[in-house]
């Protein structure tokens, strides 16, 4: 069965293993922190410590702006 | 096969992902800086100088930072729902299934929230309000997956019920057009670019369109042809 691609066979929602849906949760969240925080995002719920966020922001600018996310 | 699915969409994003920043900077980055030049002509009146914590050619790396690991976590995203949807989707081969996939996916995640809120470059938009764009923005990419998602099922449920196919497809293109209007009703309105030239905004949004583009274009091709591969070299099973 492994690797077998036969038309028709799939797994369950129940058989998808935990693992893969915190691994969905962590991609998710590293894409959150890549695409959208910012300092001033994040200030609401961090208050300063949020500023570190800035980096990433500024860094990631460019590729933010052209993949369309709400950058600022 | 979970685990190998995951491999090959990490494999297929990366190299997506540098395809796509290699499109935004050679069609992107010169509205970028167009739209910087307009931000610093349009601020040159007032006293106010915005400090600069990544110089500009940094920021240009960083685009290739940003588009290369997005499609690295994308594609692990991918991965997972190929190994999910693949089996249940209809065409043949994992070729044309890794490409409906990609296909379904660019229109959800990307295309549909695209109309709606239209890239913005530098300067568009009020930072004040970055906090409920932001929301606004990733409501929307959320409810047009599951537009797309609720699509599919619905026309694999109408084929099984025995439906006609022109029935089935216009009850389920009818579907599609009414849940994208009501989204574009119910959700609030983007920024408005006021003094923004038109020209530059629209080869900006043109550029933007464009990157993502190749993005899942790239994850479709490049993950369908590795598990044409894998299947060609093990025909029963790893």
């Amino acid at each position: 069965m492994k690797g077998n691609t036969t038309l028709g066979q799939h797994i369950s929602l129940g058989e998808v293993p935990l693992w893969s849906w915190l691994l969905t949760l962590l991609l998710l969240a590293m894409l959150f922190v890549l695409l959208s925080a910012s300092g001033e995002l994040l200030a609401p719920l961090l208050g300063q410590a949020a500023g570190i966020f800035n980096y990433a922001h500024e860094f990631a600018h460019d590729g933010r702006h052209l993949l369309s996310v709400p950058c600022h | 096969m979970l685990a190998s699915y995951l491999r090959r969409g990490i494999a297929a994003g990366l190299l997506a992902g540098l395809l796509a920043g290699l499109f935004a900077f050679f069609f992107g980055e010169p509205t970028v800086d167009g739209a910087i030049q307009f931000e610093e002509a349009a601020a040159a009146g007032q006293h106010e100088e915005e400090e600069e914590i990544v110089s500009r050619p940094i920021q240009k790396v960083g685009l290739f930072f940003a588009t290369g690991l997005s499609g690295v976590l994308v594609g692990g995203l991918f991965g997972m729902a190929y190994s999910y949807f693949g089996g249940r989707l209809a065409s043949g081969s994992e070729w044309i299934r890794s490409l409906s996939l990609a296909g379904a996916i660019f229109v959800g995640a990307f295309l549909i929230p695209f109309l709606k809120y239209p890239a913005n470059p530098p300067t568009v938009g009020d930072p004040a309000t970055i906090g409920s764009r932001t929301t606004a923005y990733f409501t929307m990419v959320a409810l047009s997956l599951l537009v797309v998602l609720g699509a599919w099922y619905a026309a694999r449920r109408l084929r099984e019920l025995g439906v006609a196919a022109p029935a089935r497809q216009l009850a389920v293109g009818l579907g599609i057009a009414v849940a994208v209007g009501v989204l574009f009703l119910v959700l609030p309105a983007g920024p408005d670019p006021g003094e923004f030239p038109a020209g530059l905004l629209w080869d900006f949004r043109l550029s933007s369109l464009g990157t993502q583009l190749v993005l899942w274009a790239g994850i479709g091709v490049v993950f369908g042809l590795l598990c044409e591969r894998a299947s060609r070299r093990e025909p029963l099973g790893s």
